[in-house]
């Protein structure tokens, strides 16, 4: 069984249909990208997983139990945290405080949560930060402490909300860097993202979202050549040029 | 790793702790240097508005939802010490612990719904509910209504919390009650449901997204901080032999709360001493020296202290400091710059 089986959720905002149908799963000790452009639904359905809306129609099952209509912190504490898009460091509190109450979920005990968030920093390599104020920290920074956070809680599944977008190269490699060690211990992750050199590599299996619709649901590669996702996201015109040059490559 | 770390932040820690201590071990020796009355009806006060505001703090500073209500909740405490004592003719001690518990119970009830609404929404709920308590108040008669409960003049001593010749049993009184509400925040700093409390102030929706219950969170601390609020009433009603609705259910009361914490430093565990200590003099001597000019001088200045801090340190007196010790680190590290600067 999966470990999140969302069936036909449809996410209505008055007349605007932000999601509409859409089903896929994500095995457990896998990572699943979603991807589509802006305006496709994606974070609508993420705030659909984590509690933050209540679905209009359809059903969401994680770890077995129907969370549909469970409030935030009751999903988090079944174990599926997420990060946001627009980053909510809790700015007077120092970094490692921000990670400390992440690590309370399921380390009540002082001693215990304390080494957690110190390895979770560790992880994420905000050591150099920790006793800094989280509002003081760069963009690059405060994206990885959403990560230390969420990961703090010793999550079952982790969903990351776009945590490359807007960072620089460097910065990029860090985070996938973070996300490839994540992986190698068996987590399960289930992230938003923008940034295709970042997610392409590291993801198992890809799910499309356009419009509010799923388009695709398969393995990087695939996705890759899909023709209704290459035109989606880059326009007919564009999705010939990109043939072409894929050709080249197939020849070269 | 984790090692290194606690070493690092125990120096900090350290200083605060000492300086805590200090304060723990001279407050008890002051009755033996202050003789006058009036100095030590201020150390009282000083004492007195210490413990409120670090109970307020607990709601206000620490959870950030910043409640004008708190005078309700140490009027149902004095209300508690004062109806045991005059319409039951017995100690106040069980009167102050339902005062605790009825407190406790009647912030749940009128939060829950409060905490509905967010920012200054809140608060303007809460100055709602002090003036429906205070003309309830005026009209119950069980209570004693708009005349209030005068204290019989019975046996003083611990027993009936009352001394009538000196005021040391007071000040020691004051003292404990401070120290129970400054260790209890102390101790709920430190641990969970400290960090959860600056995490719903700093953020609900993260909060949540962790797993914090913010109802929950919120509920409980107000509740807490009620009890703590509702003791303070008891001591108050105790010292003043007197107590009638306006007395205790104002707005005044409640802005006391509120300006004391702020003043001093919200969300901080000195905060509200330095607060008091500062605040509660002012307005004492400046009563005791210029209140023949018509009354309302010591809230001029009041005022005054309240909208220079407000404009030049928001962070309160503690901010202050925080930023004495910023600069001096800063030039510290200059000075060092400097050194390895001049070694070639």
């Amino acid at each position: 069984m999966a470990l999140l089986d969302v069936r036909e959720v449809t996410m209505k905002f008055g007349e605007l249909v932000a999601n509409d149908k859409v089903s896929f799963t994500v095995e457990a000790g896998t990572i699943v990208g979603l991807i589509g452009p802006n305006g496709a639904g994606k974070t609508t359905l993420f705030n659909c997983i984590s509690g933050l809306y209540k679905p209009t129609y359809g059903r969401i099952f994680f770890d077995g139990d129907d969370i549909t209509g469970c409030t935030p912190y009751e999903i988090a504490r079944k174990g599926a945290v997420r990060t946001f898009q627009v980053v909510r460091p809790l700015k007077d509190m120092t970094v490692f405080d921000n990670v400390l109450v992440g690590a309370f979920l399921k380390c009540p005990d002082n001693r215990e949560a304390f080494e957690r968030a110190a390895e979770c920093i560790h992880i994420c390599k905000l050591e150099r930060f920790q006793k800094k104020m989280a509002g003081e920290l760069s963009i690059g920074g405060k994206k990885r402490l959403e990560m230390a956070r969420a990961l703090a809680t010793k999550p079952k599944l982790l969903m990351l909300d776009e945590v490359m977008a807007g960072l620089t190269t460097t910065e990029i490699n860090a985070s996938v860097e973070v996300i490839r060690h994540l992986r190698e211990n068996g987590m399960t992750i289930m992230i938003v993202e923008h940034v295709m050199e970042g997610i392409m590599p590291i993801a198992d299996k890809m799910v499309v979202l356009d419009g509010g619709v799923k388009i695709a649901e398969d393995a990087p590669s695939v996705i890759a050549n899909d023709e209704r996702v290459i035109e989606a996201y880059l326009g007919a015109k564009y999705s010939q040029r990109f043939k072409a040059i894929r050709g080249d490559e197939i020849h070269g | 790793m984790v090692k290194a770390l606690k070493e690092k932040s125990l120096s900090g820690k350290d200083a605060a702790w000492l300086g805590f201590i200090v304060v723990l071990l001279v407050l008890p020796l002051i009755p033996a240097f202050v003789s006058n009355s009036f100095r030590m009806h201020v150390m009282i006060l000083i004492l007195l508005f210490a413990s409120m505001a670090q109970a307020w703090n607990i709601i206000g500073g620490y959870c950030g939802q910043v409640s004008f209500g708190h005078s309700v909740f140490f009027g149902i405490g004095a209300y508690g010490a004062g109806m045991a004592v005059v319409t039951y003719g017995g100690t106040p001690w069980p009167g102050i612990l339902i005062g605790m518990f009825a407190a406790a119970a009647v912030a749940i009830v009128i939060s829950y719904p409060c905490f509905k609404l967010s920012g200054h929404y809140f608060a303007i709920a809460t100055f709602a509910i002090v003036e429906i308590f205070n003309r309830g108040f005026l009209v119950w008669d069980w209570i004693g209504g708009a005349l209030g409960l005068d204290y019989p003049m019975i046996k003083e001593g611990l027993n009936n919390l009352m001394w009538h010749n000196s005021k040391i049993g007071y000040y020691y009184c004051a003292l404990v009650i401070f120290i129970v509400i400054f260790g209890v925040v102390r101790w709920l700093e430190g641990h969970r449901f400290g960090y959860y409390m600056r995490a719903v102030r700093e953020g609900q929706e993260t909060a949540e997204s962790l797993g914090v219950n913010s109802t929950a969170i919120k509920l409980t601390a107000m509740a807490l901080s009620a009890a703590m609020a509702a003791l303070c009433g008891a001591f108050f009603v105790q010292y003043n032999l007197r107590v009638d609705p306006p007395m205790v259910m104002s707005l005044d009361t409640s802005m006391k709360f509120v300006l004391v914490t702020i003043l001093g430093g919200s969300g901080t565990l000195v905060g509200p001493l330095l607060g008091a200590a500062v605040l509660i003099p002012l307005q004492e001597y400046t009563r005791a020296f210029w209140g023949g000019l018509g009354g309302g001088v010591d809230l001029i200045i009041f005022g005054l202290l309240i909208i220079i801090m407000v404009v030049k340190q928001p962070a309160g007196i503690i901010g202050i400091f925080f930023y004495l010790k910023k600069q001096f680190t800063k030039r510290k590290r200059l000075v060092k710059g400097v050194e390895h600067n001049g070694a070639p």
